[in-house]
Parts: structure tokens; C-alpha cells; sequence
């Protein structure tokens, strides 16, 4: 399993590229992908959205469930990834090509996990399943 | 095996009827065109629906433990009440004077569910469980609205309940407020009186919930509820496994639905048609739906003062009411809390029998049903949920409730119910384990279950992601591609 370095990490499994101090790119990270499985369908905002850091922003569908997916840092929709509408699938190909959206003017965040950290929490995760 | 339309020859019939000896007299409204129904022999007609019949599996043929479901069997007295003449002949016009015997079946029953329920009134109208739920939910919205309390826009539901609450609260105009549960499965009393306030409607809740387990603190859930100045609303899918032991009147609860198709015996999925009557307490009693069994010198039809109006057309499914009020009768109040007994009983000797090497999400005793959590078996062999439980296919058993509760990771949840004898629990606890030996030693071959049903697994990835919807198109499609791998060939 990957965790690139660039990358911050959540909790709740998102990840986030920081371009800038107020402008971020969030996917779902390789881990959530692989526990969901066959994604089938992804619910996104829309451009110009406000999202407040820790509640749901989107949604993605996978062949078990319906899941939530919480926003990490709270800030305005300057793009969506229109393409994971039509090709949900992208995201088990590439957890980390499929961004999901690009948030801008980014006021507040949640605390976040770096590659290092996270890659352990995600290691306490699964040992609590065993 | 081929469509009924398939089949279909022109001009095939299933009788000889004489020639018409009348004026044929047809209103310009009538439609132009004969519409294309299926043309066969009785023969041929009979063969498709036997040929279909083996493709299924059902409760009569074998045990058919579905989590939340409540598979029991169905005995075969309610379809000869159903069936009876006076009951299976009547018009919904008729006059009420005409149907006096079916208006007294419609009070028996409401009045005995009432009693099992301690409700004060029932209306049958609701055909299914999620309708009657939303009916529930309207009546709690005439009733704060009528008390012109126009702040209560939300209702509470725990995160372990089922999908169709915050669907009905959705679709009954609520905003939904979901409460996470504790570690221990059931509500969060602190999240929980965090929640409630000024804009609480009601609260929806399963009692015993998702995972099988009776929320103790149920009277205090009801008491926060009911200070904030909610109303409890009792989603009836769990109540096998109380029914006659405990009302969820005495819970606290104000407005409930039963689902007859469930906890009543009467036929469930493909069988149906469901039926889901809502309760209530009196407070809510002006708003049931129209038309209502009102008592007097004789039985009237009418409606509550305040009726939220017609859920259904007439008086819901009728029948199936027959069959759950004869279901009742035959078992009478020494037989009822029987059913929870032993629905409860054979749900722990399944629990024991496999929890040595399955790892049950909730280890304690369980209600009427228990959850199984398989993500320790995937971590070591690969063999997942969905693996085992088309494993159990080729074993003769129909397939636990998969995925659910989604609070629960590979979750298996098993609802042997009351009916089953304790030889058909026993095959059932082999049949798990030897799936678990399986999936130790040989995990490729529950990768490929199941290989003796009807269809092999199915590609459910490919179904969701690209849909064919239409039997024709889909067939032209994979015919095309048939065509170009020959040509390419």
C-alpha cells in the first residue's frame, strides 16, 4: 500500500495536496479504496461550494455501501473532477490520481497525519480487525 | 432459460372461447392497438412457471436465515383463511353493510396488534414497512403542526438503523440527524441528549436494534425524546424477537409500524404483497389515515377528524391482514411470546455453535439475530463476507444478510428464526464451519462460489457501473458482441 510523502493525511482517510497555504487538491486515499472495493458511483459538490472542515462534502458509492466523505480543510469548491462522474472506477485504479475536488481560499483544517503517521494509524486499524 | 415473450407463438391460447354472439360496442377511448401479452398453451404456460419455480429458493426450500428479514415459515392455514370466499370475493365499494365479517376481521386484528403492541389504534392501510413508516412520520408532523409547533424539522436516527429511516424522514420533508452508536451497539445517551432541542420532532429507532442487541436504556432514550417534546417512533422489522414479552408502547414508544410480511407470517419478497400497519398511541389517533374501522351500532367506515389523508388505496392489502390475523388466532396469547422465545433461542445456539472460529461483532447474548464480523477471516485467508455466503449457496442454504449493519466491516447477520428445529440449525453450524475449513485450506474455491445454483457469481462491479436495464437491449448488445469476436476470429 502506498502513502506518498507530499500528501496529508485525515483520520477519516483523505488525503490532501497542499498547492499553496490556502489551496488544496482532496482525494480518498489507498487504503479507504481498497476497504470500500468495487466503487460504482461518486456524488460531488458543486463549483462554488462552501465546505466547513469535518462534514461530508461527498459521497461514494461502492458495491457494499453508500459512504460519506468528510471534508478536511474548510474553503470553497474551485474545481471538481468531473471525469470520476463517468469513470467511479478511476479511484481503485489510482487513489491518488483521482482527486475529487480542488478547494481554495481554505480558512480552517482539520488535523491531519503525515505519511509517516498515517501509514501507522492505517496499520492500527487493521490490527483491530484481526 | 428463455423469456415468457420468447416463447410466445402467435395465435397460441390457453382456451376456445365461442364467438361472440353480441354487438361489439367499444368506446372511442379504447385503446387501437391489442396490447402484447404472451401467447401460450396452458401447457407451456404451466412448464415456464414450474422451470422458474426451481430457479428460486425460497423458505420452502430450505433454511433461509436473512438477517432483519425474518424468513420464518408461513404456514399454510393463513392462504386457506385468505382464500375463503368471504373474504377473497369481496369488492372494495361494497357497501358497508355487505362486508360486515370483513370489517369485523379488519377491528379483531387491529385490536389484538394493538394489545401485542400496547397501541391504542392501528391503521392497515400502509402496504409495506418503509410506507409505514413514512406514515408514521406524517402523522408526527400533523401533530406538531397542528399544535403550531412549526420549529420540529428534524428526526433522530442512530446510525445503526436501517436504511429506510433517514429515506422515510427524508422523504416525509425532515432533516435527518444521525447520532453514532456506542461501543457497545447501542444509542449514545450523552450524543443523544446533545442532540435533542427546540427542532426535534422524533426519534426513529429499532429496538432490539441492527446488531441484535434490546437497548436497555430504552425508557431513559424515550424520556429524553419525549422532554425535549419529540415523539418516539418504533420501526417494527426487529419485533420477532420481543413480540408478546415486551410492547413498544410500554418502551415508550409513540407510533410504530409492524410488518406483517415479517413477524405475522405472511409471505415475504417475491410471495408478497407486504403489509406494514402503523400504530399509535391516542395523541395521535385524529390524524391515522382515511378511511379508518370506526365502531358503533355496526362497523363504519371514517375518517379521523384531523387524517392525514389516504396512504393507500382503500384498506391496504386486505388479505395479507387476513393471514397475519389468523397467524394470531392460531397462536393465541400462550403461543405469541413463544415465538420470541424461541426465535431468541435458536439465534444463541446458532452464536455458540460458531464462535469459536467466527468472531461475532457483539459477543454477548444476542436477540433474534447475530452479527458475524469476517474481517479477521479476510485478513488471513482472502475469503470474504460476500465469499462465504455464496459458499453456503452451494451447501443448500440461502445466504445471510451481507454488508449490514454498516457499522459492522464484513458483516454476516444470521436470523435463524423461531421455525427452524434444532436439526436444520445443527446442518446450518456445519455448514459455516466447514465453510471456515475451506476457506483455511482451499480459499480459490469460495472465490469461485457458488458452482451449483442457478447462475454462477454474478459481476454485481460491472451491473452497477454500466446497467443494461432492458432485457432486449442488453441481449442486441451482447449479440453484437458475439458477432465481431467471430468476425474477428
Amino acid at each position: 500500500m502506498e502513502f506518498p510523502k507530499e500528501l496529508k493525511y485525515t483520520k477519516s482517510h483523505e488525503w490532501v495536496k497542499f498547492s499553496d497555504d490556502t489551496t488544496a487538491q482532496v482525494g480518498i486515499t489507498d487504503y479507504a479504496q481498497q476497504e470500500l472495493g468495487g466503487i460504482v458511483f461518486v456524488n460531488l459538490p458543486e463549483e462554488g461550494d462552501e465546505l466547513t472542515a469535518g462534514t461530508s462534502f461527498a459521497e461514494v458509492e461502492s458495491v457494499k455501501a453508500v459512504s460519506d466523505i468528510y471534508a478536511p480543510v474548510s474553503g470553497t469548491v474551485s474545481q471538481i473532477n468531473e471525469e470520476l462522474l463517468d469513470s467511479p472506477e478511476m479511484i481503485n485504479e489510482g487513489a491518488y490520481e483521482a482527486w475529487f475536488v480542488t478547494v481554495s481560499d481554505i480558512s480552517d483544517r482539520e488535523e491531519m497525519l503525515s505519511a509517516e503517521e498515517y501509514a501507522a494509524f492505517v496499520e492500527e486499524e487493521k490490527a483491530k480487525e484481526e | 432459460m428463455e423469456l415468457i415473450f420468447e416463447k410466445s407463438r402467435e395465435g397460441r391460447a390457453l382456451s376456445i372461447l365461442p364467438a361472440c354472439d353480441v354487438e361489439i360496442v367499444m368506446p372511442k377511448e379504447c385503446r387501437a392497438e391489442a396490447p402484447k401479452l404472451p401467447q401460450l398453451s396452458e401447457n407451456d404456460l404451466s412448464r415456464h412457471y414450474t422451470q422458474l419455480m426451481k430457479r428460486t429458493f425460497g423458505v420452502n426450500d430450505g433454511f433461509y436465515p436473512l438477517g432483519s428479514c425474518t424468513m420464518k415459515y408461513n404456514p399454510k392455514i393463513n392462504e386457506l383463511t385468505a382464500a375463503l370466499p368471504g373474504f377473497a370475493g369481496v369488492h372494495p365499494l361494497q357497501e358497508e353493510d355487505t362486508v360486515q365479517g370483513c370489517l369485523t376481521a379488519m377491528k379483531t386484528a387491529e385490536k389484538y396488534l394493538c394489545e401485542i403492541t400496547g397501541m391504542d389504534a392501528m391503521t392497515m392501510q400502509p402496504a409495506a414497512g418503509a410506507h409505514g413508516e413514512l406514515t408514521g412520520l406524517l402523522l408526527i408532523k400533523a401533530y406538531h403542526e397542528d399544535r403550531g409547533d412549526a420549529r420540529r424539522t428534524k428526526i433522530i436516527v442512530p446510525d445503526s438503523a436501517h436504511g429506510t429511516n433517514p429515506a422515510s424522514a427524508a422523504m416525509a420533508g425532515f432533516e435527518v440527524v444521525n447520532i453514532p452508536s456506542g461501543e457497545d451497539g447501542c444509542v449514545d445517551l450523552q450524543k443523544l441528549r446533545e442532540v435533542c432541542g427546540q427542532d426535534t420532532a422524533g426519534l426513529m429507532l429499532t429496538n432490539p436494534n441492527t446488531v441484535g442487541l434490546f437497548d436497555k436504556n430504552i425508557l431513559e432514550i424515550t424520556r429524553i425524546v419525549h422532554e425535549a417534546g419529540g415523539l418516539c417512533y418504533y420501526d417494527g422489522a426487529n419485533l420477532n424477537a420481543v413480540v408478546g414479552i415486551v410492547r413498544p408502547g410500554d418502551m415508550g414508544f409513540d407510533v410504530i409500524h409492524l410488518n406483517l410480511h415479517k413477524t405475522f407470517s405472511t409471505p415475504h419478497g417475491g410471495g408478497g404483497p407486504g403489509s406494514g400497519p402503523v400504530g399509535c398511541k391516542q395523541l395521535l389517533v385524529d390524524f391515522l389515515p382515511a378511511p379508518y374501522v370506526a365502531e358503533g351500532e355496526t362497523l363504519r367506515f371514517e375518517q379521523p377528524e384531523k387524517s392525514i389523508g389516504k396512504v393507500k388505496e382503500f384498506y391496504g392489502n386486505f388479505l395479507v391482514m387476513v393471514k397475519a390475523l389468523t397467524y394470531v388466532m392460531m397462536l393465541g396469547r400462550e403461543g405469541i411470546p413463544e415465538v420470541a422465545k424461541h426465535a431468541v433461542l435458536n439465534a444463541n445456539y446458532m452464536m455458540e455453535g460458531l464462535k469459536d472460529i467466527y468472531k461475532m461483532a457483539y459477543d454477548e447474548r444476542c436477540m433474534h439475530e447475530f452479527v458475524m464480523d469476517l474481517s479477521p477471516l479476510k485478513h488471513k485467508t482472502g475469503v470474504s463476507a460476500m465469499d462465504v455466503a455464496k459458499g453456503l449457496l452451494d451447501l443448500g442454504i440461502h445466504p445471510p444478510t451481507m454488508y449490514f449493519p454498516l457499522i459492522v466491516h464484513e458483516a454476516l447477520m444470521v436470523e435463524p428464526t423461531e421455525t427452524e428445529s434444532k436439526e436444520t440449525l445443527d446442518a446450518a453450524v456445519a455448514a459455516f464451519r466447514k465453510l471456515y475449513d475451506m476457506a483455511c485450506e482451499e480459499p480459490g474455491t469460495l472465490h469461485e462460489a457458488p458452482v451449483s445454483a442457478a447462475v454462477r457469481r454474478l459481476d454485481e462491479l460491472s451491473a452497477a457501473r454500466n446497467p443494461r436495464i432492458n432485457y432486449y437491449a442488453a441481449q442486441a448488445s451482447s449479440s453484437k458482441a458475439k458477432a465481431k469476436k467471430e468476425e474477428a476470429r
